[in-house]
C-alpha cells in the first residue's frame, strides 16, 4: 500500500475516474502540461491525451458555466478553480445553474460535475489566496460541498463526488496538501458524502470541525488528553449536507461541544451546528457550544496570517473553557 | 514595428424588403409555398400564444411574461434551420423556436404560469429551458458543444440571447472559447435595440454587435432580422459550418421589441411612441404575408383559416393549463438531488404538512 500525500491522492483518484470512465474529463487553467498549479493533475495530459485534459482560457465563469453545459450533455467534468479567490464569477454558474437544473427541468437535464478548488490559508501565499468560503457555497441549495482533511478520505471522497450524479464542489485544503502522508489504498472504493468522521471516540467534548482544522484540532486533542479531557473528534468532511446525526448523537453522549473552523465567525457553518445543537440537544449540553474561528475581517496577506488562523492554543483555551463550565 | 490589425467588413443579409418584395434572387428553400406558408404559421402560432399570454396575466392567471412581439422571425428562423442533433440554448424571448422545436403550447403556459413541469419538455428533450439570468446560456452552450465533440456526436448548439447579453463577460468568455477550441456553436442576438430601458447605442460603443466575434476569431455577421428566410438561411450557413468541423459564427438578427420588455414593464416610461409606430412598418408577419399573396396565391380564405386554428389551438391549450393542479408543495424536493439527503426528507414533509 502506497504512501500519498493528499495532491498525490486526489491525483491518484482522477487517474482511477478517467480509467474507469471515458466521460470524465478534466478542465481548468494550467491543469494540461502543467499538471495545475498545486500539480494535482501531474501527468494525466500526458496520460489521457489533450482532449480529456484542457487547458481552458482564463475564464472562471466560463470554466463553471461549460461544466453546466457538459455535464447536461453526456461528460462528467471536473473542473479546476484555481483558488478560491478567483471562484466568485463561477458562482453564477453553480447558484443559478448546476444547482438548479435537475430541480427546474423536473429530472429531464442533470449536471454531474465537480468544481474543484484549493482552499484556505497557512501556506503564505499572495492576496487572494487564503480565503475559506465554504459557508457561501454551503447556502446554495442542490449544491454538495464536500472538504477532505487527510490523504486517504480525499481520495475517497474525491472519487464519490465524481461519480455523483448531481454537482458538487470540493475543497482542498492546500496547506494538507504535502503536509503529511497517509497509506492510501487505490481500490476505487468511494467515500459516502453525507457521513462525518468520528476520527477519535472521546467522553468529555465533542470537537466538530474541518479542512486543515483537523491537524490542529488533533493536536490540541492529544494535549487536552494529557489533562485527562477526553475529545471526540469530528471531521465534518461533507460540508452539505451537513451529518447532523452523528453531531447530535456524539454531543448527547458528552454533553459538550467546541466547533472549530477557519472561516470567520458570522454566519459561519458553526452558525448552523450551533443552532441545531440547541434545537436538538439542547437538555444534553452541560455547557454553552463555543466557537473557535478566523475573525470577522478580511483574510490578512502573509505577516500577519498566522494571527487570524485558529491555533492549537486558542482551541484548548475554548476547550478549557467549555470543560470549566459549571 | 507596430502590428497591423485585421481590418473587417460586417455584411448583412436579407431577402424580402419590408413590403416583402424580394431584394435579388431568394434561396432555393423560400420558392417552395408549403415552406414558405410553414414558416408564416409559426409565427402567426408565435404571435396569437403571446397575445393570450398577455392577455392572461393581465387577468391574473400568468406570472410575469416576456413577449416576443415583432421578434418571431428570429425564433421560428433559427428554429427551422436546426435538427434533432442540435441543441437549443434559449433566452427567455425565443416562445418561436420553442414551439417550432416541438415544445407545447401547454409546456409554455405551464412555464410562464410558474411550474416547473413546464421544462419538462415532452420532446426535443435535449433543449436547455428559458435562461433568465442574461448571457449565462452562452457558456453552457459551449460546454454542450464541448460534449458533442468529445462524444462525437453530430450537430451543434445554437445559443440565443438579447443585445443587451452582448455586454456581458459571459458573451466573450464563451464566444472565445469556441473560437480557440473551434467548437460547433452558432450565437445568435436578438438585437431588439432595447435592453428594459436602455438603448443599444448607449448599451456599446461598438458600431454592430456582430463585430464581436472578430475579437474571438469567428465570424460575425448582422441579418434582417424580421426577415424569416434571411434568419433561416444564414442560421443553416453557420450550422453547415459548425457540422462541418469549421467552428462558431455570431450572428446578430436586427429586430425590435414592439412590446414592453415583460409584462411588469411599461416601456412608454422611456421610449417614444412614435418610435415604436414606424417600427410596425418593419414588422416580421405582414412582409412574409404579402410576398405569400404576391407570390404563392395566398388567399383571405387562407389567412382567417390560418387565424382561427391558431386561436383555437391557443384556446384549447389555455385551457389544459389551467385545469392543470399545482404539483404538491413536496416536489420542491422531489427532483433537487437524484438522491435526497438524510435532511431534505424532513424539509419535504414540513412543506406539505405545514
Amino acid at each position: 500500500m502506497a504512501e500519498l500525500t493528499m495532491i498525490e491522492a486526489i491525483r491518484a483518484a482522477l487517474s482511477r475516474a478517467m480509467e474507469e470512465d471515458p466521460d470524465i474529463i478534466i478542465f481548468g487553467e494550467d491543469v494540461g502540461i502543467d499538471g495545475g498549479v498545486f500539480r494535482a493533475t501531474d501527468g494525466l495530459f500526458q496520460r489521457f491525451g489533450s482532449s480529456r485534459v484542457r487547458d481552458t482560457p482564463l475564464s472562471e465563469a466560463l470554466i463553471a458555466g461549460m461544466a453546466v453545459g457538459a455535464a447536461a450533455h453526456g461528460l462528467r467534468p471536473v473542473a479546476e478553480i484555481q483558488f478560491t479567490g478567483f471562484i466568485y464569477p463561477a458562482l453564477d454558474q453553480m447558484a443559478n445553474h448546476a444547482s438548479r437544473l435537475r430541480n427546474r427541468t423536473r429530472g429531464r437535464l442533470t449536471c454531474p460535475m465537480v468544481l474543484r478548488a484549493p482552499y484556505g490559508g497557512g501556506i503564505k501565499a499572495p492576496e487572494h489566496h487564503s480565503e475559506s468560503i465554504e459557508a457561501l457555497l454551503a447556502h446554495i441549495p442542490g449544491l454538495r460541498v464536500v472538504i477532505p482533511s487527510a490523504p486517504a478520505r480525499a481520495y475517497g471522497l474525491l472519487l464519490a463526488a465524481i461519480r455523483d450524479p448531481d454537482p458538487v464542489v470540493f475543497l482542498e485544503p492546500k496547506r494538507l496538501y504535502r503536509s503529511t502522508s497517509e497509506a492510501v489504498e487505490d481500490t476505487g472504493e468511494a467515500l459516502p458524502l453525507d457521513k462525518a468522521f468520528v476520527l477519535q471516540e472521546g467522553t468529555d467534548l465533542t470537537i466538530v470541525t474541518w479542512g486543515a482544522m483537523v491537524k490542529d484540532v488533533t493536536e490540541a486533542t492529544l494535549q487536552l488528553a494529557e489533562s485527562g479531557i477526553s475529545v471526540e473528534l469530528i471531521d465534518l468532511a461533507t460540508l452539505k449536507p451537513i451529518d447532523r446525526a452523528t453531531i447530535r448523537a456524539s454531543v448527547e453522549k458528552t454533553g459538550r461541544c467546541v466547533i472549530v473552523h477557519e472561516a470567520p465567525l458570522t454566519a459561519g457553518l458553526g452558525a448552523e451546528i450551533s443552532a441545531d445543537l440547541a434545537e436538538h440537544c439542547l437538555t444534553s449540553l452541560l455547557a454553552p457550544i463555543k466557537r473557535v474561528t478566523g475573525f470577522d475581517t478580511v483574510m490578512p496577506y502573509l505577516r500577519l496570517e498566522a494571527h487570524y488562523m485558529p491555533d492549537t492554543a486558542r482551541i484548548m483555551d475554548a476547550a478549557r473553557n467549555v470543560m470549566e463550565f459549571s | 514595428m507596430p502590428t497591423r490589425s485585421a481590418g473587417f467588413q460586417i455584411s448583412c443579409s436579407a431577402f424580402l424588403d419590408a413590403a416583402g418584395k424580394p431584394i435579388g434572387d431568394l434561396p432555393e428553400f423560400a420558392r417552395n409555398k408549403d415552406t414558405l406558408v410553414a414558416l408564416y404559421s409559426a409565427m402567426v402560432k408565435t404571435r396569437t400564444f403571446d397575445s393570450k399570454a398577455i392577455a392572461l396575466q393581465r387577468t391574473g392567471q400568468l406570472g410575469t411574461y416576456a413577449s416576443s412581439l415583432g421578434q418571431e422571425a428570429i425564433g421560428v428562423g433559427v428554429a427551422s434551420a436546426m435538427t434533432d442533433d442540435d441543441v437549443f440554448l434559449p433566452s427567455f424571448r425565443e416562445h418561436g423556436a420553442q414551439l417550432w422545436r416541438g415544445v407545447s403550447l401547454k409546456e409554455l403556459f405551464l412555464y410562464w404560469g410558474g411550474d416547473e413541469r413546464g421544462n419538462d419538455f415532452a420532446k426535443s428533450r435535449q433543449d436547455f429551458p428559458v435562461c433568465i439570468p442574461v448571457a449565462s446560456q452562452f457558456p453552457q452552450a459551449a460546454g454542450v458543444a464541448l460534449a458533442k465533440v468529445q462524444k462525437g456526436d453530430p450537430g451543434a448548439a445554437v445559443v440565443v440571447a438579447g443585445d443587451g447579453a452582448t455586454s456581458k463577460g459571459d458573451f466573450y468568455e464563451a464566444m472565445n472559447v469556441v473560437g480557440a477550441w473551434n467548437l460547433p456553436v452558432v450565437f445568435v442576438i436578438n438585437n431588439n435595440q432595447w435592453a428594459i430601458s436602455v438603448p443599444r447605442e448607449d448599451q456599446t460603443a461598438a458600431k454592430t454587435l456582430a463585430q464581436k466575434a472578430i475579437a474571438c476569431g469567428i465570424p460575425g455577421e448582422q441579418v434582417d432580422g424580421n426577415d424569416v428566410i434571411a434568419v433561416q438561411a444564414i442560421v443553416a450557413r453557420a450550422l453547415t459550418r459548425a457540422r462541418a468541423g469549421k467552428g462558431g459564427m455570431l450572428i446578430e438578427c436586427l429586430s425590435y421589441r414592439l412590446g414592453d420588455h415583460t409584462t411588469a414593464d411599461d416601456a412608454s416610461r422611456y421610449r417614444e411612441d412614435a418610435e415604436v409606430s414606424a417600427h410596425w412598418q418593419q414588422e416580421p408577419l405582414v412582409r412574409l404575408r404579402n410576398h405569400l399573396v404576391a407570390t404563392h396565391g395566398w388567399t383571405k380564405e387562407d389567412e382567417q383559416l390560418l387565424l382561427r386554428t391558431c386561436k383555437e389551438e391557443v384556446e384549447v391549450a389555455t385551457d389544459t393549463y389551467l385545469a392543470t393542479a399545482p404539483e404538491p408543495a413536496r416536489a420542491m424536493f422531489d427532483t433537487l438531488f437524484a438522491k435526497a439527503p438524510a435532511d431534505i426528507a424532513a424539509f419535504a414533509e414540513e412543506a406539505e404538512n405545514g
